[in-house]
């Protein structure tokens, strides 16, 4: 192994191995990847108190999860690590496309200096976990982070779930209010209650191989590049794809085909040939081979009373869109501070079905983008290969069939118009991209700030944009509890927003919004019940 | 008029070619055929203009006697 070093995480004796008196933890999360470490982060923002119990005690092994989109980053600023992984990850704007020996066409993602964060930041995913685990000893008090303590066993109940544990130096149980299983594509958890994993499974099976290479193999050395062939000169009738990481590790990822045996095609023998293929008189070192299956798959329901799923447990997708590691984030987000209102008494236990009914609809996308670009890859019978081969053949002359070659799509955030918790959107003047149910758009401020990075990273928000907060709040103690943000109308405010307020959710979605001068604080407080699940109460009311 | 060779599905490209493939999914080989000319049939009318069609079998035709084989 080269460059990453695979620490150990200290660990230490469970106070209930110590004999300390039984109590009920707020939370449990299992499992210590990305998306567990994230929402412990998290709930910990909101002041709610988490024990994290992994199986392991390092990062994980191998790149994994490496290509983070920008809604992903924002999330992971708001978590307080996203310019740490912007610092360190390769910032990527273009992807070129291949068929055969001809590029077909490239994309510029433009880094977009109007917003905070890249479009793509590639960065490993033991990188990502290091910085949680690091963000995480900002909460001492609140965050418990437990390696070698593997969950063996659970029960539920009305009031909480009981865990079985086992560690090195034995095994105890431990009480919590909720659970949260991120313990990934192959829950432990989901197993255990023998949940069904319905989807779609592919019999191509691919290769990811990172290696470590100090001669960079695109034109501009500085301008990292995504690039994906269909059908290379070096890797007959097959799809492949090169990603840059930093330390000068490359993600290389090749479609064996069906008829393949894995244990074989992970030897490292046999990997480096096909590497070289690509790579041809450079030198370079493996540093992490997998060989796996395409799997689109989802959880009927992401939540079971007390105990909840996140993440590759409750969903997986096929990695090309990169939206594994995203999806499960955008979960995080989407989940945390519901359970911490529930939890701290804000909102009632049935806004948790708000999680399962907007993360499930993300996941769905998600699974739909990704099993596309599957069969465009590994088309399922004769004639969709030949639509998929002549798309190829058309493409470089017909600008047109280049929108249908599938690559994959890469992640963005989804939509949650017209769901329960936002308030009907009735304005025609202000802009479309802050429709309820959208993700607020960033932008930069006039103190050199940014406006999600302004935003509360644990409450709701009323963003103010181009109107006097004196002359529409005609309550007090509304504000008492709602933090405002007040920004001038600029270019960027006047396309992005428009002139009127904006009730945003501690997950930076737009709740509720309203024109210029339209405001009150008892439309306020409806629509912020409402996106606390309060509805009954607020149509009451 | 000339032919329009830009994509003019805007982001309803994935879910026309989806529909496609779907169409054709359960179908025999001969039935997907007979799938693709009568599409063809339908379309070619929908279009109604007899130069562009003209100038789209130009441009499908465009390479194929000369290709080696499938690209």
């Amino acid at each position: 192994m080269t460059k990453q070093h695979y620490q150990p995480f200290p660990t230490q004796t469970p106070p209930e191995l110590k004999g300390a008196p039984a109590r009920v933890y707020p939370v449990a999360i299992i499992g210590g990847g990305p998306i567990g470490l994230a929402a412990a982060v998290d709930l910990a923002q909101h002041g709610v108190e988490v024990i994290v119990l992994d199986q392991n005690n390092t990062v994980s092994v191998g790149s994994r999860a490496i290509c983070w989109a920008k809604r992903t980053l924002d999330i992971f600023d708001r978590l307080g690590v996203g310019e740490r992984m912007v610092r360190k990850g390769v910032t990527w704007q273009t992807g070129r496309l291949f068929h055969a020996q001809q590029e077909v066409f490239n994309f510029d993602l433009l880094p977009d200096t109007d917003y905070k964060m890249p479009a793509f930041v590639n960065l490993q995913q033991y990188h990502v976990e290091q910085y949680l685990v690091d963000r995480a000893g900002d909460f001492p008090d609140l965050i418990d982070l437990r390696f070698n303590n593997t969950v063996t066993d659970h029960v539920t109940s009305d009031t909480g779930v009981s865990l079985q544990i086992s560690t090195p130096e034995g095994d105890y149980s431990l009480q919590a209010e909720y659970v949260i299983a991120c313990d990934g594509a192959n829950s432990p958890t989901r197993k255990r209650m023998g949940l069904s994993f319905e989807g779609e499974s592919f019999e191509e099976r691919f290769l990811i191989a990172d290696i470590e290479m100090e001669d960079d193999p695109f034109a501009n050395a500085d301008n990292a590049e995504r690039w994906f062939w269909f059908k290379p000169p070096f890797h007959e009738g097959q799809s492949a794809l090169l990603h840059k990481q930093p330390d000068n590790i490359y993600r290389i990822d090749l479609q064996l085909g069906a008829d393949t045996n894995p244990e074989e095609e992970s030897r490292h023998e046999n990997v480096t040939p096909r590497i070289q293929q690509i790579m041809g008189d450079k030198s370079f070192q493996l540093d992490w081979v997998s060989v796996y299956r395409f799997r689109c798959a989802r959880l009927a329901q992401f939540v079971h009373g007390r105990l909840l799923f996140a993440g590759d447990s409750a969903h997986v997708v096929s990695p090309f869109g990169a939206r594994g590691g995203n999806g499960g984030t955008h979960d995080v987000d989407n989940l945390c501070w519901k359970l911490a209102a529930v939890i701290q008494g804000r909102a009632p236990a049935s806004l948790l079905d708000s999680y399962e009914q907007e993360r499930g609809h993300g996941a769905d996308e998600n699974i739909r983008h990704s099993a596309r670009a599957t069969r465009f890859m590994s088309p399922a019978n004769d004639m969709e290969r030949l639509f998929r081969d002549e798309i190829l053949s058309l493409a470089a002359d017909l600008p047109f069939a280049r929108a249908w070659i599938n690559s994959g799509r890469l992640s963005t955030p989804c939509s949650l118009i017209d769901m329960p918790l936002q308030t009907s959107d009735t304005s025609d003047t202000l802009a479309d991209d802050s429709r309820c149910g959208l993700v607020a758009p960033d932008l930069p401020l006039d103190n050199g700030d940014w406006l999600l990075a302004s935003l509360s990273r644990n409450s709701f928000t009323l963003l103010l944009v181009g109107v006097n907060q004196t002359s529409i709040i005609d309550s007090s103690n509304l504000l008492d509890a709602l933090p405002v943000v007040t920004i001038s109308l600029t270019e960027h405010a006047q396309r992005r927003y428009g002139r009127g307020a904006f009730l945003i959710r501690p997950d930076q979605h737009i709740a509720a919004r309203w024109e210029g001068t339209d405001l009150n604080a008892s439309l306020v407080r409806l629509a912020w019940d409402r996106a606390l699940g309060l509805a009954d109460k607020a149509h009451a009311a | 008029m000339s032919l329009n060779t830009d994509n003019n599905l805007g982001i309803d490209a994935d879910d026309a070619y989806a529909a496609l493939l779907e169409a054709h999914r359960h179908l025999t080989p001969e039935q997907s055929q007979r799938l693709n000319a009568r599409l063809v049939l339908i379309l070619m009318n929908q279009v109604g203009e007899l130069d562009i069609i003209n100038q789209a079998i130009a441009a499908a035709c465009n390479g194929l006697l000369t290709d080696t084989g499938a690209p």
